[in-house]
């Protein structure tokens, strides 16, 4: 049974179809990168197994269940982590706080008046800073920290679900190259030692040749090419897609002007 | 590509959102009566290289230049008041104005005697516009209102324009419409700085491209060249 | 009642439709225009009144006629456009970017300040205006007589609405503002000056303000307390006609109007109630109001509030251990007064603290905590001088208890909504339990409020009295300040950082700030509930704007990125207020003055200005070493 499947979703916004019959099925400890260009439908496909978006139709499977149009907070609860493109992180917390905050939610400590947070589950959260190698920074408060560590405590605090799948929005956004490289292999590292399954979109292409196992080329909300790396390469429709379909009379008529002006 | 007809000129510009560092260091001139292409993969930071240069995203280094003064870290009107113009991506017209009233917000007179931009000068570049000048421009298509925001800003009688992404997301004939508005401020002398993903659009109206990548710029030269150039094309534009 | 008592009675739900969508009017386009909600708009409504009966009685003395008397009213008009300028030059200027609560502070502080100016050039005795030439008569209508002037007001509204329009649609400044309230980012990129465009919007809003209150002075004396009575109304109609929608106030006047008109039949009591029902049910509905829309994003603000949780040291706890210790020696060492003013602190302190649990740790800015004081001190006092007669230990426990009942209630409307929509409904929520206790004269006493809420016998005396303040106080705030270091705290502060990020690990959002809501305000209604028995009475100034703001300033003093701030803020506050305010007939002045001064120069208070300089001092002297767990 896949860990994920995603079964005709639609979404349209007016006129706009910003996913149009999306469906794809992701195995646990898969990469799976959705890339296409703007206004694509990747952050709206994202939203829709996330639960920020609610589809017109279509079903969202998560290990046999249906999560169709649940609440996030419910779909975290299921087993779904997610990052975002600009990071949310709690800036007024140390980095330790913020995964224990969500090792707190986890065990629905939330309405607790009485206990003193620091102390909770805290052995937890550095064992999970451990694994995204910021435990020497628990203590920090996360405001101070670098762009690209912010995104490592905020895979961290995914993390702390103990999911089956993680939801990536451009996880390397914002980030110099140098960092780029070291999340996305921690990504791919934890991603596989846990079997989780992992749906990211991104821009960097270094990032999703490197790491995805299958790329989903999504383009006017449409999958226009699923496959390996390779195979997404070779595509003549992706190459077209990403240079533009349009254009091509323009650009003989104004040669031809600028030849006889 | 030296030479003393720089209009427009980015040194080592820097820019972030919060901590977000976007641009590291982007080094691009343009020149008077020049169309430059800028060329990049979705998120590859074109849009914040031209707000950084418009002030509409602080600066956090180098300078930006426009017609020999340095303008880094100005308030935009006051960019836009020495006569650059600015074309958002997400078109931001005001919708709930006409048409006509759209043009009203960004009229300004020109510097230095020249003919100014009219409504009706502009409705003969955008005929569909002259039809349409009294209807709201929430009732506008995409490709209408694209042109609208073109229009809008050559009311201000700029002498160079940051064109963003003018050809997104619209039909093929609008492109083709859009091709030619952009070759025609190139006639009136206006230099236009443009970004693009769309490689055809850029090879039929720019002169020259800059390719940015991750925050800076990682090729830069004729737009016959980069046709040529299949490995720069592979590696910054396509997958 | 007959028809024609009806149509009377729509005729002047109609004129005061009128008077009303002038003044709001004003402050929509200027919210739309600078996302300032200008508290001081009233007061320049008042303005407006006052230099109408100075300047229009001058003006007939030289020729007794319309054209004078109208001339008049738009040289007043005029006037106080010119101190809109001002306002806008000397102040909204430097907080276009501050966050909400700043800016709603700063605009109060300037309603402070004309108070007193109002005062001091006017003096307090009310003054009449002169009639309006050729509209002193009555006019029939269904056998109803109806005056003539009303008659005129009636068509003021739409003449404005028109010219207003005029402008709007027009005049290139018209259009600039219309553009400007969508995005003005975008207007800046176009290269309009703001700057400008702002002043030019305040003119305009500040002269339609004045034009409201000149246009008064046939029907009203021009009075001090014009300001407050009208800018609550004015709030109401531009939240519930969207804010910064000219055409959205016009109906949103008309409904009120008819509501206000039509309401006092039915209900004579509440009509102010039923408005700001009104205004509570539109908003959970159309969050933006009847036809407003959120506006482009524009530059996000941070989150004010506490920033860094500080835990307490072992210098820390010696010395807070020692603060209380001299506190509770207070009635054995100092005198009645001091014990007086001892036993206040303490209340305004948990008071204070309570909203600071709300606004600081999670970031609900009420702008009407004093609702909850209000209900714990009219229910403690009601229920040991109303029918039940129940004794002080029993009314003091049950002042929280009705307190976080009302907080429920209002609460569950308010977590719907956010930033100044939130602020707006809470301030709304305050003005009805404000209007309960002010017009339900039988039960309430009305504005006398009611006397007679003393402690039994063995509490009587001040000192004994201070104990009995003393130990609910002391743990009440030990126990909020514990749930602000617990994972409830934890909770809100997250839902406050980053709602989204909360969102998704699981938290729901809307009802731990619900709960928040409820707590805060039970503690708030415990320390009001104290303070009736403290004064021996209960009267309206208790649930009142003033008071509301009170807590917010001792918030604001103390420093709202900390934690123990607020309970210095209160205490200081108190203390100052108690010293200087029989000494001098500028309180208000004074005290507008200070926190603009705030506003502008200290924003994080005293507590946050000495952690800062901790913190200064820390770093120099070499990297802040992690305390360990
Ligand atoms: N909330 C929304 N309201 C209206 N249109 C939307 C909304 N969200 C996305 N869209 C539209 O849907 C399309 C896909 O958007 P999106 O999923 O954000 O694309 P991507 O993330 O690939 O850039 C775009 O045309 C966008 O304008
Ligand atoms: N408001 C913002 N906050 C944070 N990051 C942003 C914001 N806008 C854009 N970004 C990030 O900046 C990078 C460059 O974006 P952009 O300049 O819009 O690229 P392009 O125009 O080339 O598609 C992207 O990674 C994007 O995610
Ligand atoms: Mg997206
Ligand atoms: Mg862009």
């Amino acid at each position: 049974m896949s860990l994920l499947v995603v079964d005709r979703l639609n979404k349209r916004f007016g006129g706009v179809w910003a996913a149009r019959a999306v469906s794809f099925s992701l195995e646990a400890g898969e990469l799976l990168a959705v890339i296409g260009p703007n206004g694509a439908g990747k952050s709206t496909t994202f939203g829709m197994v996330g639960g920020q978006v609610e589809p017109d139709s279509g079903a969202v499977v998560l290990a046999g269940e249906a999560i169709t149009g649940l609440p996030s907070r419910e779909i975290w609860r299921k087993g779904v982590g997610r990052t975002f493109q600009v990071a949310q992180t709690f800036v007024s917390m140390t980095v330790a706080e913020n995964v224990q905050m969500a090792l707190v939610s986890r065990r629905g400590g939330t309405r607790n008046l009485v206990a003193d947070t620091r102390a909770l589950h805290r052995e937890e959260a550095l064992a999970l800073l451990d694994g995204v190698g910021m435990r020497a920074d628990a203590d920090r408060p996360v405001s101070e920290l670098a762009y690209g560590d912010v995104k490592r405590v905020e895979l961290a605090v995914a993390l702390a679900a103990a999911p089956k799948l993680l939801l990536m929005d451009e996880p390397t956004a914002g980030m110099a190259s140098k960092e780029r490289a070291g999340l996305m292999e921690l990504t791919a590292r934890v991603a596989r030692a846990r079997r989780i399954g992992v749906l990211f979109t991104e821009h960097d292409m270094d990032a999703v040749f490197a790491h995805a196992d299958r790329i989903l080329v999504l383009v006017r909300g449409e999958i226009i090419a699923a496959g390996t790396p390779e195979e997404i390469r070779r595509d003549a429709r992706v190459k077209r897609a990403y240079l533009g379909e349009t254009g091509t009379k323009a650009a003989l008529r104004a040669r031809r002007e600028a030849v006889a002006p | 590509m030296s030479g003393g007809d720089i209009v427009l000129e980015a040194e080592g510009l820097r820019a972030a959102y919060g901590q977000a560092q976007i641009l590291f260091g982007v080094d691009l001139a343009l020149r008077r009566g020049e169309v430059v292409a800028l060329m990049g993969r979705n998120g590859a930071g074109k849009t914040t290289t031209l707000k950084a240069i418009m002030g509409l995203v602080p600066a956090t280094g180098g300078r930006v230049i426009f017609e020999g003064r340095d303008v880094t870290r100005w308030e935009p009107f006051r960019i836009a008041r020495l006569g650059l113009g600015y074309v958002p991506e997400e078109r931001r017209i005001f919708t709930d104005l006409t048409v006509f009233e759209n043009l009203g917000v960004g009229r300004r007179s020109p510097a230095g005697g020249r003919a100014p931009w009219t409504p009706e000068r502009l409705f003969s570049i955008f005929p569909n516009l002259a039809e349409m000048k009294n209807r709201r421009a929430s009732a506008m298509s995409g490709g209408e209102q694209q042109m609208l925001t073109i229009a809008r800003t050559l009311m201000g009688n700029p002498r160079a324009v940051l064109l963003d992404e003018p050809s997104e997301g619209l039909a093929p004939v609008i492109v083709e419409q859009m091709a030619d508005a952009v070759l025609r401020m190139k006639r009136e002398g206006i230099a236009v700085l443009l970004s693009e993903q769309n490689l055809n659009f850029a090879s039929a109206v720019s002169d020259r491209v800059y390719v940015i990548e991750k925050g800076s710029v990682r090729y830069e030269g004729k737009t016959e060249a980069l046709e040529a150039e299949r490995e720069v094309r592979e590696a910054y534009l396509t997958v | 009642m007959d028809l024609s008592f009806l149509a009377t009675q729509a005729l002047s739900g109609l004129a005061s439709a009128s008077s009303l969508f002038v003044i709001a009017s004003g402050l929509s386009i200027v919210f739309g225009v600078t996302r300032i909600v200008n508290f001081a708009h009233g007061s320049l409504y008042m303005l407006g009144a006052y230099a109408a009966v100075t300047i229009v009685p001058r003006l007939l003395d030289v020729s007794y006629s319309p054209w004078m008397f109208f001339l008049g009213v738009l040289a007043s008009a005029v006037a106080v456009g010119l101190v809109g300028v001002t306002i806008e030059v000397v102040l909204l200027r430097r907080i276009y970017r501050a966050p909400e609560l700043f800016q709603l502070l700063a605009t109060f502080g300037v309603v402070l300040i004309v108070q007193d100016v109002v005062l001091k050039v006017w003096g307090p005795v009310d003054i009449p205006g002169p009639r309006a030439p050729g509209l002193r008569h009555g006019v029939e209508i269904l056998g109803e007589r109806f005056p003539a002037y009303e008659v005129f007001l009636i068509v003021v509204g739409p003449m404005v609405l028109a010219l207003l329009w005029l402008l709007m649609h027009r005049t290139r400044f018209g259009v600039l503002v219309r553009a400007a309230t969508q995005d003005r980012e975008m207007v800046g990129a176009l290269g309009v000056n703001q700057a400008l465009l702002f002043t030019a919007t305040l003119f305009l809003g500040a002269f339609l303000a004045g034009l409201g209150g000149a246009l008064q002075i046939p029907r009203v004396p021009a009075s001090a307390q014009m300001d407050t009575a009208v800018i609550t109304e004015a709030f109401v109609v531009t939240v519930i006609g969207g804010m910064g929608s000219v055409p959205g106030a016009f109906l949103a006047s008309l409904i009120i109007g008819q509501l206000q008109a039509f309401g006092i039949l039915v209900f004579p009591k509440v009509t102010l109630v039923l408005v700001f029902l009104l205004m509570a049910a539109v908003l959970v509905v159309k969050p933006y109001g009847l036809l407003g829309r959120p506006a482009a994003a524009g530059h996000a603000v941070a989150p004010e509030g506490i920033l860094s949780l500080a835990h307490f040291g072992r210098t820390e706890s010696l010395l807070a251990a020692l603060a209380v210790a001299a506190l509770l020696a207070v009635p054995l060492i100092g005198d009645a007064y001091t014990t007086k003013v001892a036993i206040e602190v303490m209340v305004f302190a948990l008071a204070a603290f309570s909203l600071q649990f709300l606004m600081g740790v999670g970031g609900l800015v009420s702008f009407g905590h004093a609702a909850y004081f209000g209900i714990g001190a009219y229910a403690a006092g009601l229920l040991a001088t109303g029918p039940l007669k129940l004794p002080m230990e029993a009314a003091i426990p049950l002042a929280p208890v009705f307190a976080g009942a009302g907080a429920a209630l209002f609460g569950f409307f308010v977590v719907r909504l956010s930033g100044i929509y939130l602020a707006m409904l809470t301030l709304a929520f305050a003005q009805i339990v404000h209007a309960v206790c002010f017009q339900w004269v039988e039960v309430t006493g009305g504005d006398n409020g009611v006397v007679g809420v003393w402690p039994p016998a063995w509490a009587g005396n001040r000192e004994a009295y201070f104990y009995v303040v003393a130990l609910p106080t002391l743990a009440a705030i030990l126990f909020l300040r514990r749930a602000i270091y617990a994972p409830f705290g934890y909770t809100l502060r997250a839902a406050r950082d980053s709602a989204t990020r909360a969102d998704a690990i699981g938290i729901d959002v809307r009802s731990h700030r619900w709960l928040g809501f409820t707590l805060a305000g039970a503690a708030a209604g415990l320390a009001g509930g104290l303070y009736a028995f403290s004064k021996g009475s209960i009267d309206p100034t208790m649930v009142s704007i003033p008071m509301s703001v009170d807590f917010l300033v001792m918030v604001l003093v103390g420093g709202i990125r900390t934690v123990a701030g607020p309970l210095v803020g209160a205490a200081s506050f108190h203390a100052l207020k108690d010293f200087f305010m029989p000494l001098t007939d500028f309180w208000r002045l004074f005290l507008g003055a200070s926190i603009i001064a705030m506003v502008l120069l200290f924003p994080r208070g005293v507590v946050g200005a000495a952690e800062g300089l901790r913190g200064r001092m820390r770093r120099r002297r070499g990297p802040a070493v992690a305390r360990p767990a």
